[in-house]
């Protein structure tokens, strides 16, 4: 009986978010309390639907940019060929790690100018670390049994990456995906004080008119979104997993 | 004799020639926040300095493309670092006509780029000396006291973002100390509260996982909007509770960045806590309790120092995060260098953010690596303990 309770509880979460990003009014009652008897309880600057759509998208551009060039920097410096940079690579992750995703916001502006560029750049930077960890991670902790009994039964290099190396990975890579989209949603509001569109709007518009039923619909929003996308690349890496026979 | 080239020796080398050859060293501007005009090296510096600049680049480069010793890279690296350095700040009074106090002078992209380069080469280098945790304290001391140095002779007096410092000098160290006081005091109560809280998870099996997972949810939850959701609680503390208004407390300022920050260091000191303690050896506990030693002897003796470096590795992330998050505190009136960067963001003075992201990006470099080099000794002892 327990075992369905945290699926029903996500799908109840999910069915909200929907209703509240299509009939955003139709809460108003719930958020009437939290303001002054004069102000909007809902966001009226702007569509939440497409603030929410805009966020999504930015993310979801920004992890897949960083995803497959993370997964290439981290498979070059496993080859032969790139082995000198493993070291050095692995150094980077930490020195980079250490970049305030605000500052990575605010340093990118000079280069490319306000709104939605800086902030793509910075989510990518911040994206790329921890999928490129979790890649490089995997590919150097492989069972050395698997890849030379790869290698005995006479697989190029190439063969050995694409059929046995990164489908063993694929789960951590996952994971490492997964880590990168929950820190880049959150990230991404910070991108709407250089005017990048997303629901950070929403959250600095509630800051600014002192609305806390702006910024509690802003915050909610992400952290659903959040939540949501986290469990959901979870489940799709135990599927990965259970697929590669590794747990 | 075949001379074998080092390949990211190639890498530095074609960054260092593009930063020199392919963009432009410095920006002029009459003032703070029109459009500059791009100086290469050449033009940026007088005459002998510029070529004096480019041979040593020159040298440093072909240091790093020969496969040298990893020495002969970190002082070839430390080299051009300063120099660059050196030549910025020549380059901000060259460029800068005498008497005139709207001119600004930038680093521009070539010099950044260079700065990369070199810095790689550095980090190769360190990367490869391995050098024991002390040395790395010791590098980190060197480096600030070259950039200590630097800042105190007045070199870089004529570059803008020291013009900015120089209009906001008492803002500035105001901001910083609240910045600071803002990520280790937050840290400092998550670990007064997580430490506790850790010990009871992993005593307490049924509380692990709620907890755990209350805290997960929290760190959802994007760090404007929780800034943002606490200024309620707090003001409504502030009205309501007597003599919590004379404590700092307010609904806007720095008490919701506080308990904010607090807020998202609770999980990695909690969840470190319960990984270290679960993850000491079950005869090490054991034997502890043969020799009759009490719970409490048990965990100050046993269990919590062999979970230690996990502890600190907590400690270490949440330490960094917490002064990267302090930035936005400033959205909310609570102080930190955050706010240079959010009024040069409003003023498109890029300088002036600067002013805010460089300090907060060095603190919390420097952060990350005293903390490693503490988990690397407390790791060492814990495991010379354990096959000793």
């Amino acid at each position: 009986m327990k075992a369905w309770l945290p699926t029903a509880l996500r799908a109840m979460l999910l069915l909200l978010l929907n209703a509240f990003l299509l009939f955003p009014e139709s809460f108003e009652p719930l958020f009437k309390s939290l303001v002054q008897p004069n102000a909007p309880a809902i966001y009226n600057q702007g569509s939440l639907l497409n603030l929410t759509l805009l966020h999504l998208k930015i993310v979801f551009f920004a992890t897949l940019i960083a995803a497959i060039i993370a997964v290439l920097l981290a498979i070059l410096v496993t080859r032969p060929f790139g082995s000198e940079f493993l070291p050095l690579s692995r150094s980077l992750v930490n020195i980079g790690q250490t970049f305030p995703p605000v500052a990575v916001l605010a340093l990118a502006v000079p280069a490319v100018g306000f709104g939605e560029k800086p902030t793509l750049i910075a989510l990518f930077l911040y994206g790329l670390l921890p999928i490129f960890e979790n890649t490089l991670t995997a590919l150097t902790n492989l069972p050395r049994s698997v890849v030379e009994a790869a290698r005995g039964s006479g697989m190029t290099g190439f063969q050995r990456l694409l059929q046995i190396e990164l489908p063993l990975s694929l789960p951590v890579i996952v994971g490492g995906i997964r880590l990168s989209v929950v820190i880049s949603l959150s990230t991404a509001t910070i991108g709407s004080t250089v005017a990048a569109k997303t629901l950070g709007e929403v959250i600095i518009a509630g800051l600014q008119s002192n609305n806390l039923a702006f910024i509690l619909q802003g915050g909610l929003i992400v952290g659903a979104l959040a939540v949501l996308i986290y469990d959901g690349l979870s489940a799709v890496e135990a599927v990965l997993a259970r697929r590669a026979g590794v747990r | 004799m075949r001379i074998q080239l080092d390949k990211l020796g190639i890498v530095i080398a074609l960054l260092a020639a593009y930063g020199t050859l392919g963009a432009s060293f410095a920006v002029s501007k009459p003032n703070r926040i029109v459009q500059g005009q791009a100086k290469s090296i050449l033009d940026a510096l007088p005459s002998w300095a510029a070529w004096a600049l480019l041979v040593l680049l020159f040298a440093a480069a072909v240091v790093a493309l020969l496969r040298t010793s990893a020495w002969a890279k970190l002082i070839a690296a430390a080299a051009a670092l300063l120099a660059l350095a050196l030549a910025m700040g020549l380059t901000g009074h060259f460029l800068t006509p005498a008497g005139n106090t709207y001119a600004r002078v930038s680093p521009a992209s070539g010099f950044w780029i260079l700065l990369f380069a070199f810095a790689l080469l550095a980090a190769d280098a360190i990367t490869r000396l391995k050098p024991p945790p002390w040395m790395r304290v010791l590098f980190l001391i060197l480096a600030g006291a070259g950039v200590g140095g630097l800042l105190f002779s007045g070199s870089w007096d004529g570059l803008s973002i020291m013009k900015e410092y120089a209009g906001r000098a008492d803002v500035f160290w105001v901001e910083a100390g609240k910045h600071v006081t803002l990520a280790l005091g937050s840290l400092l109560a998550a670990v007064a509260v997580g430490l506790p809280l850790g010990i009871l998870c992993h005593r307490v099996e049924p509380l692990r996982a709620s907890v755990l997972n209350a805290l997960n949810i929290i760190q959802t939850i994007p760090s404007i909007a929780l800034f943002g959701i606490l200024i309620a609680p707090l003001g409504w503390i502030a009205a309501t509770v007597p003599g919590a208004a004379a404590l700092g407390i307010r609904g806007i300022g720095a008490a919701p960045a506080f308990v904010a920050l607090f807020l998202y260091s609770l999980l990695p000191v909690v969840a470190n806590t319960v990984i270290g303690l679960s993850g000491v050896p079950k005869d090490a506990v054991d034997a502890a309790r043969g020799i009759g030693m009490t719970n409490r002897q048990r965990l100050f003796k046993i269990e919590f120092p062999l979970a230690l470096p996990v502890i600190l590795t907590g400690i270490r992330i949440v330490l960094v995060q917490n002064i990267g998050l302090a930035t936005i505190a400033a959205l909310i009136g609570g102080g930190g260098f955050g706010v240079f960067v959010f009024q040069g963001i409003g003023q498109t003075a890029m300088d002036l953010v600067l002013l805010g992201a460089v300090p907060t990006v060095a603190l919390s470099f420097a952060a990350a690596v005293i903390l490693d080099a503490l988990i690397e000794l407390n790791s060492r002892a814990v495991n010379g303990a354990r096959s000793g």
